[in-house]
């Protein structure tokens, strides 16, 4: 378990199994291998990064983590629960969310469509379901201005806003977020990630995966480097930023 | 001549709601999977045999015709547990080949249960022609029209007003995003084919008094309930039904006007007519915001 050296050596506690476990990872479109042996892992509370270029296989792994696309090899534990195999409503009815690449919204309902169908696995509750859209309403007060406009009608900002409220609405115990900041202003960007610093404080346990490493690491505790499907480094974020090889390939200077 | 195309136009539409109900059953599992179901037409002939067969063996109307639908919508169940279900991650087109395949072999089992004559229903309220300012239809004729109103309400309110039919339409708007929500698909995809099956059955079902029904009334009923979903704009429910009144009404108006010999073919020149100038359909919209 050469990560959990690295971490201890960081001075990270290893007293709590992790909330998600990630060991021996690989995954593959056909015969495209493109994760190759991936561990990580996501302590309960942390607000952890994974930085990687275009096509290093984030979303891949994202997707693989969801149920979405099936690993070849390697487990994946999630609060005690071997879910490899889960299929995708399984893991997130687990509390396990994604704000996908893209936004992805419904674009053709409404704004609040969105997110009842955000709740989808929590319908049932329903006062639980009305308090948490109040509050995402407040992190993102744009959203119930135009909650009955449709979701394709939105800024690319504002759909980011409704994918993440609609994932807040999914209960996460884990929040995985791709590359919320593509395609949007430096102010935007801002806004999107004072949010997400936001939920973390409040008690989401977060995996922010990101090409913009700067943004990335400036606000996560820990952070994995990913280079053609391989972790690549591990160490606290204050540390990949200081890194001279993460400086040089990431960050630009 | 007014009151003759007045005539024309009231069994026009009610060709056109039996055409909408096939067409609602199509815009559905295409919303569900992008799937063209052709089995659809069989439906339909299954719904109104499975009727006829059990008022034979004794049954009152309206159980026959309640246990048909539910029979049916089980025949649509299983066609996606057990043909569908198994080639996911096929192509569409492939699929769509399955269901081919699949409309093959019920209207086959049908042709052995119940040979291959056409077989009779009586009319749910008598024969006795309602006059209606120079028209005549028949009873069964407000039936179709109330049943295929009902149903079309009942199937946009599900659609539009429930979270269940917004998580159906989310799986064809964006199927990552709706599996990301803890959409379970599979789930969704059964129940559109039990739905469109229900549909087809029950669009049958009123139609059989007027039209009988025999092993392949299924083909015809089927292509024309295809041709209304095409010219709705295939995916778009209320699209659909619009298609198929309209498709109705052309067909009585040409066979009237005409020659009921190319009623036929009215429907499907006009079909090739929108498909030519307005491809996603003349109330399709969808299609851009698919992406
Ligand atoms: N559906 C797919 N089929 C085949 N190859 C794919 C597919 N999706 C992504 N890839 C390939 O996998 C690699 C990783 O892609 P991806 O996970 O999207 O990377 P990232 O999100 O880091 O940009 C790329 O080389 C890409 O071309
Ligand atoms: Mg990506």
């Amino acid at each position: 378990m050469p990560y959990d050296d690295k971490l201890q050596a960081a001075g990270e506690p290893l007293a709590d199994a992790p909330l998600l476990e990630v060991r021996n990872l690989h995954s593959r479109y056909g015969p495209v291998r493109v994760i190759h042996d991936i561990s990580l892992n996501v302590q309960a509370g942390e607000l952890v990064a994974l930085v990687g270029g275009n096509g290093a296989g984030k979303t891949t792994l994202l997707h693989t983590l969801s149920g979405l696309h099936p690993s070849s090899a390697g487990t994946i534990r999630f609060a005690g629960n071997d879910m490899t195999r889960w299929p995708a409503y399984r893991i997130v009815t687990a509390g396990v969310c994604q704000v996908p690449e893209g936004r992805q919204v419904f674009a053709p309902l409404s704004v609040e469509d969105n997110l009842r169908l955000g709740a989808y696995r929590q319908h049932h509750d329903l006062d639980w379901v009305r308090q948490e859209m109040e509050r995402v309403y407040q992190l993102f007060p744009i959203l119930q201005e135009r909650r009955q406009q449709l979701a394709g009608t939105l800024s690319g900002g504002q759909q980011q806003m409704l994918a993440m409220g609609r994932a807040l609405l999914g209960r996460p115990r884990l929040l995985l977020l791709d590359e919320p900041s593509m395609g949007l202003a430096p102010l935007l960007v801002d806004e999107i990630f004072r949010v997400i610093v936001e939920l973390n404080a409040e008690g989401v346990t977060i995996l922010l995966v990101e090409q913009n490493a700067r943004a990335a690491l400036a606000i996560a505790g820990r952070g994995y480097i990913l280079e053609t499907g391989r972790i690549v480094k591990t160490a606290p974020a204050v540390d990949l930023l200081a890194d001279d090889d993460v400086r040089r390939a990431y960050l630009g200077y | 001549m007014p009151e003759q195309i007045f005539q024309f136009l009231v069994t026009g539409i009610t060709v056109g709601a039996i055409y909408a109900l096939v067409g609602l059953g199509f815009a559905l599992i295409y919303n569900a999977s992008d799937v063209v179901n052709f089995a659809q037409g069989e439906f339909v002939m299954l719904g109104a045999m499975t009727a006829i067969a059990l008022l034979g063996a004794g049954l009152p109307l309206v159980l026959a015709a309640i246990a048909a639908t539910l029979l049916t919508a089980l025949v649509g169940l299983l066609l996606e547990r057990c043909a569908i279900e198994p080639a996911r991650g096929a192509s569409v087109v492939t699929t769509i080949i399955i269901t081919i395949g699949a409309a093959i072999f019920l209207r086959g089992v049908a042709s052995l249960l119940w040979g291959k004559n056409s077989l009779p229903f009586p009319a749910f309220s008598g024969n006795e022609p309602i006059h209606l300012g120079g028209a005549t239809l028949l009873p069964q004729s407000l039936w179709v029209l109330g049943g295929a109103v009902l149903l079309v309400s009942l199937t946009r309110a599900f659609l539009n007003r429930t979270l269940l039919g917004k998580a159906l339409l989310a799986c064809s708007f964006n199927p990552v995003a709706a599996q990301l929500v803890g959409i379970n698909v599979k789930v969704m995809l059964r129940l559109a084919y039990g739905l469109s099956a229900g549909l087809g059955a029950i669009a049958g079902i009123l139609a059989a008094p007027i039209t009988f029904s025999s092993y392949e009334a299924g083909i015809m009923l089927g292509l024309k309930g295809f041709s209304a979903a095409i010219v709705g704009g295939i995916g778009n429910p209320m699209g659909a039904v619009a298609g198929g009144l309209l498709l109705g009404v052309l067909e009585a108006l040409g066979a009237g006007l005409i020659s009921s010999g190319y009623k036929d073919a009215i429907a499907f020149v006009f079909v090739l007519m929108v498909l030519f100038f307005e491809p996603t359909g003349l109330f399709g919209h969808k299609v851009a915001e698919r992406v």
